[in-house]
């Protein structure tokens, strides 16, 4: 049944590109999807593979060995992986949104040079690290320090919830840290710290209800020394370049919960076809149509919105609103098709082996991580002018 | 070097491949038109060849990607070069509608030497016609020697190797180039174009040949332009394959191994 893409006025290459992705979700993610999950493991040959195909690479130029496309390219291809795994998708969105862009963004030409080939290549990883315990929805309130000594960065703090952080090809995590004070405010920067530096330690992965073949940990850091010339972008711009960081990501979560939703809706049409209940087949049910027809509807609103702000990022316009609108619809679309869908497959969708089981449990975060609903609402409603 | 692949649009094969009652040709319309699985796969091992012997300074290998096919199925051959192809040649006539296989031998042969190769790689059969028949038919028109059915493919300067298996045993076959070769689904796993491939494409050669673009070298085989427009072997007559009927459902109370046993021998298959 699957919706024909092709009416989404995207360009041929952009078709391509997308149908090729989901290809390789089908013949090369699925069949491992279940597995992965249940023993909470990233599979990292999976990971190697979208290496090789150049999906870490998608919006980068290709003097830095990237694809030469830009977010839209990137933001079709986590979408087409979502619908099939999440952890799949977010691993390669967090590994470019996360991991890649802050260094291609705001990262010295060494930086870049030293750093981004191996990353674009999908053959080493990095995070972000901005959320601490204390510090999540309000991420100024960062409590990390790093302090010049010489020609060093001394950092002390902890972060937590870190995509990425711990994987077998994961290199560094570009953190956040209160860097000084001026006028009374917090100083913030950004640093990258090596994984491997004495005294970072990636602590045990956390045990979360979905997303369990994504990687994830608590970090601390206690007297962690890194060269002066780890500073990512500006001393001070730490606050700025996080916000535009987060601002393009949600565009990108977006396009995960766009798939999602539509993994969600493709598997339970197909499922109202084929399950009798008294005799009929489920699709033949009014509310089971409705629900269906609703499901789609989902599906659509949120694809158009984060291609509308895609387009805008890409066209080098604003798109703090569009990208804000983008998530809440999206990751809303995501949470009610993927309850929708486990309510039509019955008890088979409380069971992990069908994949809208996964998607109910991997949906959630969807609604909080990279800004929660609540956040989205207040960048909407201070464009408004109510805030 | 110059190494052409030949490829073939054909149906999905993980659709359903309707043929049409009508022309006895199957109706491409039906399904979505896909690079056949083996050709894709031959087509993955020569680009990797090119690669390597790129990497290891042991000279440039160009490939080709060749297919004679529908005006329409373009888009398989843009798949063929966004894989990493350097160059395509589409031969798309409309006269060419319906030809047998002795025709298509004789179009691709004629392509071929127009293009001139050091090698040609097919794959072993295709997965719509089926005929099997093409590299041999090839490798006479062109009076090069033919390497059938090969399970694995060495490419050196001067010669092709490789192995095929038989009920007996696995044998070892080499030819000097220029040749040609078929190989089986044993090749390696196409892989899935990168987005640079797939932007590269668009700016790669793709040539469109028409008959009457060849007529020199069809000449040359000793074969009349306007005979290839028809072909010699004419479908008759074509029907539909019966629906498939259900099967009998065997429920155990004790006694189902014998009732399976009696089912078997009933219909000859035990
Ligand atoms: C699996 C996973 C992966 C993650 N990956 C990363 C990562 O790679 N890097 C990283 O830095 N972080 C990451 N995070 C952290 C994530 O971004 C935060 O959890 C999120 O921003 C919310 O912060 P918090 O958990 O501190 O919740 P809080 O900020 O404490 O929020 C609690 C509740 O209060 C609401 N709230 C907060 N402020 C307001 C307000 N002003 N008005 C109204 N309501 C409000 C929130 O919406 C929420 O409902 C990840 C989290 C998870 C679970």
């Amino acid at each position: 049944m699957a919706i024909d893409l092709s009416t989404y006025s995207l360009t041929d290459d952009e078709l391509t590109l997308s149908e090729g992705v989901r290809d390789f979700a089908e013949r090369v993610v699925a069949p491992v999807s279940y597995e992965a999950d249940r023993t909470k493991t990233l599979p990292m040959d999976v990971v190697a593979q979208m290496g090789e195909m150049g999906l870490f690479g998608i919006p980068f130029p290709e003097e830095y060995g990237g694809q030469g496309g830009d977010y839209f390219a990137l933001c079709l291809a986590i979408e087409a992986l979502a619908r099939v795994d999440q952890s799949i998708a977010i691993t390669l969105e967090a590994g470019v949104s996360l991991g890649a862009m802050p260094i291609f963004n705001f990262g010295s030409d060494e930086q870049k040079a030293e750093l981004l080939p191996a990353l674009l290549a999908g053959e080493a990883l990095a995070g972000f690290g901005l959320t601490e315990p204390e510090a999540g929805s309000d991420a100024g309130a960062t409590r990390t320090t790093a302090r010049l000594e010489g020609d060093e960065w001394v950092i002390n703090g902890s972060k937590q919830f870190i995509t990425n952080s711990g994987t077998p090809i994961t290199k560094f995590i570009t953190v956040t840290a209160v860097t000084g004070e001026t006028d009374g405010r917090k100083e913030i920067s950004t640093i990258y710290v090596p994984n491997g530096t004495p005294g970072f330690t990636v602590e045990p992965a956390y045990d979360k209800v979905g997303w369990h073949a994504s990687d994830t940990h608590p970090l601390t850091f206690s007297d962690v020394r890194v060269p002066a010339a780890n500073l990512v972008g500006q001393r001070g711009r730490g606050f700025a370049n996080f916000l535009h960081i987060l601002d393009e990501g949600r565009i990108a979560i977006a396009a995960l919960s766009t798939g999602a939703a539509e993994g969600c809706l493709e598997e339970a049409v197909d499922y109202a076809h084929k399950r009798k209940v008294f005799g009929e087949p489920l699709a033949s049910r009014q509310n089971v149509q409705f629900v269906l027809a609703r499901m789609q509807t989902r599906v659509h609103n949120a694809r158009l919105a984060w291609h509308h702000a895609a387009r805008l990022r890409d066209a080098g316009k604003p798109f703090k609103t569009e990208a804000a609108l983008a998530k809440l619809t999206a990751s809303d679309a995501a949470m009610d098709n993927a309850r929708d869908a486990t309510q039509i497959f019955g008890g088979n969708g409380f069971m992990n082996e069908y994949s809208v089981a996964r998607h109910y449990r991997d949906s959630k975060i969807l609604e909080i991580g990279e800004g929660t609903s609540e956040v989205q609402l207040l960048v909407i409603a201070r464009a408004l002018g109510v805030a | 070097m110059k190494i052409v692949v030949l490829v073939k649009p054909v149906p999905d094969t993980y659709g359903d491949r309707v043929l049409s009652l009508e022309t006895g040709l199957a109706d491409r319309a039906a399904s979505e038109t896909v690079l056949d699985e083996i050709t894709e796969r031959a087509l993955e091992a020569v680009i990797r060849h090119a690669e390597e012997s790129a990497k290891s300074g042991a000279g440039e290998v160009e490939v080709v990607a060749m297919t004679m096919a529908p005006a329409d199925s373009q888009s398989t051959l843009r798949k063929a070069l966004a894989m990493g192809a350097a160059s395509a040649v589409h031969i798309a006539d409309e006269r060419l509608a319906g030809a047998d296989l002795v025709r298509t031998a004789e179009v691709l042969a004629a392509a071929l030497r127009r293009a001139g190769a050091d090698l040609i790689v097919a794959g072993n059969g295709s997965t719509d016609g089926s005929g099997g028949v093409m590299p041999s038919m090839l490798a006479e028109l062109l009076e090069l020697p033919a390497a059938t059915r090969l399970e694995t493919i060495e490419i050196t300067a001067d010669a092709v190797r490789g192995t095929r298996e038989t009920d007996g045993g696995t044998m070892t076959v080499t030819a000097a180039l220029p040749a040609v070769v078929s190989v089986t689904e044993r090749m390696p796993d196409p892989r899935f174009p990168a987005l640079k491939g797939i932007m590269g494409a668009k700016k790669k050669p793709l040539e469109v040949v028409a008959l009457d673009d060849l007529s020199a070298e069809l000449e040359g085989l000793g074969v009349a332009l306007d005979e290839t427009a028809s072909a010699r072997s004419i479908m008759v007559a074509a029907t539909q394959r019966p629906a498939r009927e259900a099967g009998e459902i065997i429920t155990d109370d004790g006694t189902a191994g014998e009732r399976i046993a009696a089912f078997l021998a009933d219909r000859r298959l035990a």
